[in-house]
């Protein structure tokens, strides 16, 4: 790999966390989606580089795979749910911004502690950044869990995927393209089943806050 | 033949979700469940010595233990297709009849993702076909369109799509370990043989990560503490039929992939690390199980706490992991898989006739419903674990297992808590079984409670005589031996 392909995927790499860190503020759901179609972008650049850099045609097609499903697919199912609603906002989260960014800073510093021994198997540029990949999955808890709304907590586990894929470009380039093709389909295919279900639970119970979800108790 | 048996649920769901619900979708969904045990006899009498069998390009590997599997899920589809015409009656207006049409399709759906788990080759499909259970059962757990019914499959959706996930990078990390072997890079594999192979060569700190995630990941689907908190609920507001699958198979399937994982860990770690993991996860499931059964109203969410109890126990056999545990665990997954579908089964024939699972609504089964009342009675004789049924056998089996393997203190832990949930089970059987006799509303048919009479009895012969599926037990213990 030149120099111009690790800066480029170092740039791509911090994206996928940086656009998962800011997940955390926004409100708004259709900002929520669009900064999963960056993130998605970002991840699409990340498997482009490196399939270029190995001349790895099956990484190539990932790639393609990764911008049609995270950056067009799934952003285009989850907006037209949210065109739905229009005004649609979360509401206050269950932990203020300041407190859920520092909280994203000690999980960024615990993927590094964690990640760091992981990556040091294998001597390559991109490994050494997979421990970003770990903290996006760990702030797309954290975004799931201090999240109410139906929408924002499909957008929490979406960011955990885009950060498990990150792992996967930069930790192995990828895995054989008929697991990439069964997941992505598998990704697809949830966005599509919850949102639908967030569509009937909006019919049947109106009020969409899951802080009202109590039905359910032991 | 492996593909035939991945191929009738396909080809049904095709059909299912285009004619008119009706005779004909319900001839087809249980011809395909029917096609499905045969297939699965067939392979295990064919692979229980060993041979292995490879189809659709090496994408698709069935020996013992994948027989066996395709035999319980067979089984268990049976009677729960051949259930599902009773307790679903669509309508004649529109929407009715799609979602009729629509439920028929996905319990296919469901089937041949499960079918696809057990006979991938590669563990990275298997994760693929574990996901794909989630999609299609997503909307059979809302089936009902009622607020519990849509918050139980909510739950259900986003708690197993993160463990799901956890799972995935747990795959990943796997299979970064496998390009780092000193075998070169294109050694890499998660193909299960080809891991197996390189195990002993994997790097134990990635490994250690890499499996303990897997486990969390997939033990979530199994219903395991502390990751159980979904499965009440899903098993309680789904359909009959489709309860008796998830509770019956789906978790032994996700079971079934830690089962493969667990092969290569222990090549890779020794046997230490996977057994304290799964006595960990196993005995809290159990602590879960007991101290929540004994406070339940409802006879669905009862079972379901029952299901996170009968996982705990299969836990703390395979955390034994010798031979016999293994083979004993694989006897009370067939067992489990029988007796709970007949339980939620008769309860959702239960629902049917008296439009309630509470237990403090339903009285005198015996005397108004005899029929019903007594497969209900007997079901809950074989779940609490008495003779003669197989899950007594088994849970002897495997609590000597247990024993001879060190884990003494575990088994004992579980047989308190196996008497905790006979008491419970107890009181919820004289409580719906007995008392003063009431009209009856709706008198439950004999044709109705043959499947579930055939399956106790298939249960109860496995408990006097396990011949017939010795071999077959064996086979796949030796599989993961």
């Amino acid at each position: 790999m030149s120099g111009l392909d690790d800066g480029l995927l170092d740039l791509a790499s911090v994206a996928v966390l940086a656009l998962g860190v800011a997940a955390l503020w926004r409100r708004d759901v259709r900002a929520l989606i669009g900064l999963l179609r960056a993130q998605g972008v970002a991840l699409a650049l990340v498997a482009s580089v490196e399939a270029l850099a190995g001349h790895d045609v099956a990484l190539g097609a990932t790639a393609a795979l990764v911008l049609a499903v995270k950056a067009v697919a799934v952003p285009w199912v989850l907006g037209r749910v949210a065109a739905s609603d229009p005004g649609a906002r979360e509401g206050a989260p269950l932990i203020n911004v300041p407190s859920s960014l520092v909280l994203a800073a000690a999980l960024v510093g615990l993927a590094v502690v964690v990640g760091a021994p992981l990556a040091r198997l294998s001597s390559g540029h991109a490994a050494a950044l997979a421990p970003l990949g770990l903290a996006t999955v760990l702030v797309g808890y954290l975004v799931l869990v201090t999240r109410r709304r139906p929408l924002s907590q499909i957008v929490g586990l979406l960011i955990i995927d885009n950060g498990v894929a990150l792992v996967t470009f930069l930790l192995t380039s990828g895995v054989p393209l008929v697991i990439e093709l069964g997941g992505s389909l598998d990704v697809l295919l949830v966005v599509v089943v919850s949102t639908t279900l967030v569509g009937a639970m909006r019919a049947r119970i109106g009020a969409e806050e899951l802080d009202e979800l109590e039905g359910l108790r032991d | 033949m492996p593909a035939l048996v991945l191929l009738a649920p396909t080809l049904a769901a095709v059909v299912v979700a285009l004619v008119p619900p009706g005779r004909l979708a319900r001839a087809v969904s249980v011809a395909a469940a029917l096609v499905v045990l045969g297939g699965g006899v067939v392979l295990g009498a064919r692979c229980a010595g060993g041979r292995v069998e490879h189809a659709l390009g090496g994408l698709v590997r069935v020996d013992a233990l994948s027989a066996l599997m395709i035999i319980v899920i067979g089984g268990v589809a049976t009677l729960a297709t051949a259930a599902m015409g009773r307790t679903l009656e669509p309508g004649t207006d529109r929407v009715s009849r799609r979602r009729a049409r629509q439920y028929g399709a996905l319990v296919q759906v469901f089937l041949a993702a499960m079918l696809g788990a057990v006979v991938a080759a590669n563990l990275g499909v298997v994760w693929v076909m574990v996901e794909a259970t989630t999609i299609a059962t997503t909307f059979l757990v809302g089936h009902r369109r009622t607020r519990p019914a849509l918050e139980a499959s909510w739950k259900y959706v986003v708690l197993c799509s993160v463990g799901i996930a956890l799972a995935f990078l747990g795959l990943v990390l796997l299979y970064f370990a496998s390009a780092h072997t000193g075998a070169g890079p294109h050694a890499a594999s998660l193909d299960w043989t080809g891991l197996r192979r390189l195990a002993p060569h994997l790097d134990p700190t990635v490994t250690r990560v890499a499996v303990g995630l897997v486990v969390i990941g997939f033990g979530t689907k199994v219903g395991l503490a502390p990751m159980q908190s979904w499965l009440p609920d899903a098993h309680s507001e789904a359909p009959g039929p489709v309860s008796a699958l998830m509770s019956g198979v789906l978790l032994t399937v996700a079971l079934y992939a830690i089962l493969r994982v667990k092969v290569i860990a222990d090549l890779a770690l020794g046997a230490g690390f996977v057994r304290a993991l799964l006595l960990a996860l196993g005995l809290l499931s159990l602590a879960v199980a007991a101290a929540l059964v004994v406070a339940q109203r409802d006879l669905k969410r009862l079972l379901a706490y029952s299901s996170i109890e009968h996982m705990g126990l299969l836990a703390l056999a395979v955390a034994a992991g010798t031979p016999l545990a293994v083979a004993a665990a694989l006897l009370h997954v067939v067992g489990h898989g029988l007796t709970k579908s007949v339980l939620f089964l008769g309860a959702g024939e239960v629902h049917h006739a008296e439009s309630t699972t509470t237990i403090a609504e339903i009285r005198a089964l015996l005397r108004r419903q005899p029929g019903l009342g007594a497969v209900m009675a007997a079901g809950l004789v074989a779940l609490a674990g008495f003779p003669p049924f197989s899950l007594f056998a088994s849970e002897l089996a495997m609590f000597r297992a247990e024993v001879d393997a060190g884990l003494g203190w575990a088994a004992g832990v579980a047989l308190v808590v196996l008497v905790v949930v006979a008491g419970a089970l107890a009181r919820a059987a004289r409580a719906i079984l007995l008392g003063p006799a009431m009209p009856v509303t709706r008198p439950v048919p004999m044709r109705a409670l043959a499947p579930l009479v055939a399956a106790l009895v298939a249960c109860a012969a496995l408990g006097v005589v396990a011949w017939p599926l010795a071999t077959l037990l064996h086979g796949a213990a030796g599989v993961l031996g």
